[in-house]
């Protein structure tokens, strides 16, 4: 190999003005092996790439190296002009004398005496690579979808719509979410449940889509386009495949006073029970805890005797089950911050000065919603929980939690501003003599339709909004007395309230770091999921083949994670659009010859993707065990490479071997 | 005998030396014995840090630093406003090895922050509950208290970690093994007004009558405290409250080692609690 082009970048000023580029090249041509060295002021600019394809062509080039910016900004670039041309582009490397050297010194010629060597650490590297094809793997074109709520629900009906099979996962006993639990949604007030349960009804039969409900993702193995997921069916006590969800169970259950999980305890379900009316699927599910013959282990029996189809299965058990899928989008939503005193972090504290857990009638904005929904607990006459009344006065309190670092949490929840304004809407529309004070910090209103919506709270229906913070709640009389301050007028203000809404701040949904660390994706200190890039990857994880969207990843209201999961479905569209996946070949790779078979690489493997093999004989005669990379799953890091004690593991495109000859070129 | 470090500050050294007896006597019977400070000086509460911070860490740190000297692994400081200053300028002379530098040479002893400090609260509970609980003699029957924290027993938050500053109930947990019944209330930790006494007598008295009458509504016999100037509002000037707004309440108002005491089966005399303005009737 002695056919080596140098390619040197001035990027404008930006190197050239600290790097003499002359010069280099002048070095350069002298170095062994280099049959040409040039420098040109931006070589990734259309006339820089043709100047290395006719430089490839016309000196019958076997390898280059450009020397410019990082291999992060431009490999791509330049494997695809090497290619273009007709050589092997994992023949590229790049020196980086910007980001390593032009930025980052001052003196011109400790600069190019720099890049020199950076260049000639190169040109030793290229003449030792070997021309490399990107591996192809093949793609399961099916997909699992991890949290039914609005944003999987959107995901998985796209994605079934467009022809690919989907997985649905969903943790609780019905798809729906936090959103099938909604009153009326902001800026439109129209009814939540009207709007989501036919996209609920259709998931539930939709062809294409295999529903797992009162399910939860047990683990997680294999790689882009190859995953094989565990799913755990929680034990239901109910034989789905003959319930016809006709109720006689759930009507005549006599456990009646257990706290229903999706009225955010204001209400009581039955033992047996379907969550709401519009459940999907409507099949009910059995509260073992709370059912006498589950619990006692006799007794009661009522449902059994009651299904005519013989649906009840006491014996239950969790089962295992195993799906093929080739993407995941996670779309696991959010959960309030407890307000209260007991946290489930050390890293969260409440506020006891609200009161909430103390003061029945302190409560958060879900169960907000709950109490004027048409489907909830009051059958959406507005009662306060203590003693039924109906509140005259009721506090709203936005950013509880939000925005307060005192409280671990620094972030906006996004949506409190616009559903808070929703509320005292609501709230007047039912109780047309009642008051609505907002204690809020600012109003945050971006979005379509969102600032108007927030004026016509305070202009037409007369919410009397207060900017400050409240200092206290406590209880005088059957009254909650608000202490606070109005920070416009800069006087304290005490109000005399029914009942106080207190806006909770987003948190990610309870169990999220095992579920990220099953899918090896990143969180943030809040827990939020990590997308690839903030603006340019927004549904992407660094974890190839998975995908985030909705409330998992940063708080976000309807539209958003709508949208955001339309996009997460497009993503695996595009996926699922080629017939196979390719990539990058620079991985381990273990000499089977002289692999001692100690496997101490498998140990150190951080993505576990070294097998242990064993080679046999025609006759099936096993001659030798030897470590094998599995081509799917490695990331290229090289620490089986660090670890071999035979050196019998390497790295494609990073030899030993290379980096000695780089070294060696030094001294 | 366990040994503990005292130091008393300047509200227990004059207008409350009841509460120092009541201290004093109290650990005496829980079998400590509370070794004052030599050469302690003001703590710098209410004045300093408002005035000049190095002032406001370089006060308590001499004090730290005495204690220290003297090797006191534990140091109790009954009034609230002198633990918070000490704990607080412990914990920023750790957290600050410059600082601690400075300080040490202004105040002319090496300082390492090894002193813990702690408050009425804390010293009971580091002696133990449960070893309270074994040491009652008496159980305090018939009393139903309003355990009154103030502003400073428990604030800020980020210095004082015994407790939920806005809903405690350390006091609470304490009284219950002496036997005595306490009350849900509001105004735990609302201010009395102490700031005020000399500059606003006014606003001290609405303040205080705010929790006197409150506490009472909510059933109270008494009032509990580990504050002596807590103690002065509402003791001392209970009398002037109850004139101001035409009310009377007759709450008497003890220290939290008043209580501790008696249920050890200490006298009243012992406790200085026959020097307080409001008589139990």
């Amino acid at each position: 190999m002695s056919r080596i082009g140098v390619f040197i970048c001035w990027c404008g000023e930006n190197i050239a003005r600290t790097v003499d580029v002359a010069k280099v090249a002048e070095e350069a041509a002298r170095f062994p092996g280099v049959r040409v060295a040039v420098h040109y002021k931006y070589m990734c600019s259309d006339p820089g790439q043709s100047l290395v394809r006719e430089s490839i062509a016309r000196e019958k080039l076997d390898g280059i190296v450009v020397a410019s910016c990082s291999p992060h900004m431009h490999l791509k670039t330049f494997r695809a002009a090497a290619k273009a041309a007709g050589l092997n582009p994992y023949r590229v490397e790049m020196a980086n004398i910007r980001e390593h050297c032009s930025w980052v010194h001052h003196n011109r010629d400790e600069a190019t005496a720099k890049a020199i060597q950076l260049v000639r650490m190169s040109v030793a590297k290229v003449s030792q690579n070997n021309p490399l094809d990107p591996i192809r793997v093949p793609l399961t074109k099916r997909a699992l979808v991890i949290g039914a709520g609005v944003a999987g629900i959107q995901a998985s009906l796209d994605l079934a719509d467009a022809g690919h099979e989907v997985v649905l996962v969903e943790r609780e006993p019905s798809v729906g979410g936090k959103m099938a639990g909604l009153s009326e949604t902001f800026p439109t007030l129209d009814c939540s449940q009207c709007i989501l349960t036919p996209r609920m009804v259709e998931v539930g039969q939709h062809s294409n889509i295999r529903l797992y409900t009162y399910s939860e993702v047990e683990s997680v193995e294999g790689y882009l386009g190859n995953f094989t997921v565990k799913i755990r069916k929680k034990a239901r006590y109910v034989d789905m495949s003959k319930c016809t969800g006709c109720g006689e169970c759930w009507t005549n259950c006599p456990s009646k006073k257990n706290l229903s999980e999706f009225d955010y305890n204001m209400g009581f379900r039955k033992a047996i029970y379907i969550p709401f009316p519009q459940a999907v699927p409507a099949r009910p599910v059995i509260d073992s805890k709370n059912c006498t013959r589950l619990s006692k282990g006799k007794g009661c029996g009522i449902c059994e005797k009651k299904c005519a189809a013989g649906a009840i299965m006491y014996d239950d058990v969790d089962k295992i089950v195993e799906e093929k899928v080739g993407a995941i989008i996670v779309a696991t939503g959010y959960k309030l911050y407890k307000i209260g005193q007991e946290q489930d972090s050390e890293k969260y504290t409440g506020y006891g000065e609200y009161g909430y857990g103390q003061y029945k009638d302190v409560i958060d904005s879900l169960q907000f919603e709950r109490l004027v929904s048409a489907s909830g607990p009051t059958g959406g006459e507005l009662k306060r929980p203590s003693d039924g009344a109906t509140p005259k006065n009721v506090v709203f309190i936005s950013c509880v939690g939000s925005r307060d670092n005192a409280k671990g949490m620094g972030y906006c929840s996004k949506i409190c501003c616009m559903y808070t304004a929703k509320h005292t809407m609501l709230y007047k529309h039912k109780v047309h003599d009642g008051q609505a004070h907002v204690f809020y910090m600012d109003i945050r209103a971006g979005g379509k339709n969102y600032d108007e919506f927030v004026r016509r709270a305070i202009e037409q229906d007369g919410a009397d909004y207060i900017r400050g913070r409240v200092s206290k709640i406590t209880e005088e009389n059957g009254k909650l007395i608000v202490r606070g301050a109005d920070t416009l007028t800069g006087s304290p203000v005490t109000i005399e309230a029914d009942m106080v809404v207190l806006a909770a701040a987003m948190r990610p949904a309870d169990g999220i770091e095992e579920l990220a660390q099953k899918l090896k994706v990143g969180y943030d200190e809040y827990r939020f999921l990590s997308e690839s890039h903030p603006k340019l990857r927004p549904v992407e994880t660094n974890s190839a083949g998975v995908f985030v969207c909705g409330a998992c990843q940063a708080p976000k209201d309807i539209p958003e994670a709508v949208a955001q999961a339309s996009a997460a479905a497009g993503k695996v569209q595009v996926m699922f659009a080629k017939e196979e996946l390719t990539r990058e070949p620079e991985i381990a790779k273990v000499n089977e010859q002289t692999c001692a078979a100690c496997f101490a690489c498998v140990r150190a493997c951080p993505y576990n993707a070294i097998d242990k093999a064993e080679i046999r004989d025609r006759s099936g005669k096993l001659i030798k065990r030897t470590a094998r990379v599995n081509s799917g799953l490695c990331m290229g890091c090289g620490t089986c490479v660090a670890v071999c004690p035979s050196k019998s593991a390497d790295l494609e495109g990073f030899s030993e071997q290379q980096i000695y000859a780089m070294v060696s070129s030094l001294v | 005998m366990m040994e503990i470090g005292y130091y008393p500050g300047c509200a227990l050294h004059g207008s409350s030396n009841d509460y120092e007896k009541s201290v004093q006597a109290c650990m005496g019977a829980l079998g400590a014995r509370l070794k004052e400070l030599d050469d302690w000086i003001c703590c710098g509460a209410s004045a300093a840090h408002v005035i000049n911070k190095t002032l406001s860490v370089a006060l308590p740190a001499r004090n730290l630093g005495l204690a220290e000297r003297d090797g006191v692994s534990e140091l109790l400081a009954p009034c609230p406003m002198c633990s918070m200053e000490l704990i607080k300028a412990r914990r920023e002379l750790v957290d600050n090895p410059g600082l601690r530098q400075k300080i040490s040479e202004i105040v002319e002893i090496g300082l390492e922050g090894k002193t813990d400090v702690v408050n009425l609260i804390q010293v009971f509970q580091k002696i133990g509950i449960e070893t309270i609980r074994a040491a009652v003699k008496m159980p305090l029957e018939g009393i139903k208290a309003a355990c009154y924290y103030g502003c400073l027993l428990t604030r800020p938050a980020s210095v004082l970690q015994f407790d939920d500053c806005e809903h405690p109930r350390s006091m609470e947990n304490i009284l219950e093994v002496l036997g005595a019944g306490s009350v849900d209330w509001n105004y735990k930790t609302e201010c009395c007004g102490a700031g005020m006494t000399m500059a606003n007598e006014p606003l001290m008295l609405e303040l205080s009558n705010k929790i006197l009458a409150n506490a009472k509504a909510h059933g109270a016999n008494c009032l509990v405290v580990a504050c002596p100037m807590c103690h002065v509002n509402l003791d001392m000037k209970q009398a002037d409250v109850e004139r101001q707004y035409g009310t009377n309440y007759d709450l008497p108002v003890y220290y939290l080692s008043d209580l501790v005491g008696l249920a050890l089966g200490l006298s009243e005399q012992a406790l200085g609690i026959d020097k307080h303005f409001v008589v139990k009737r």
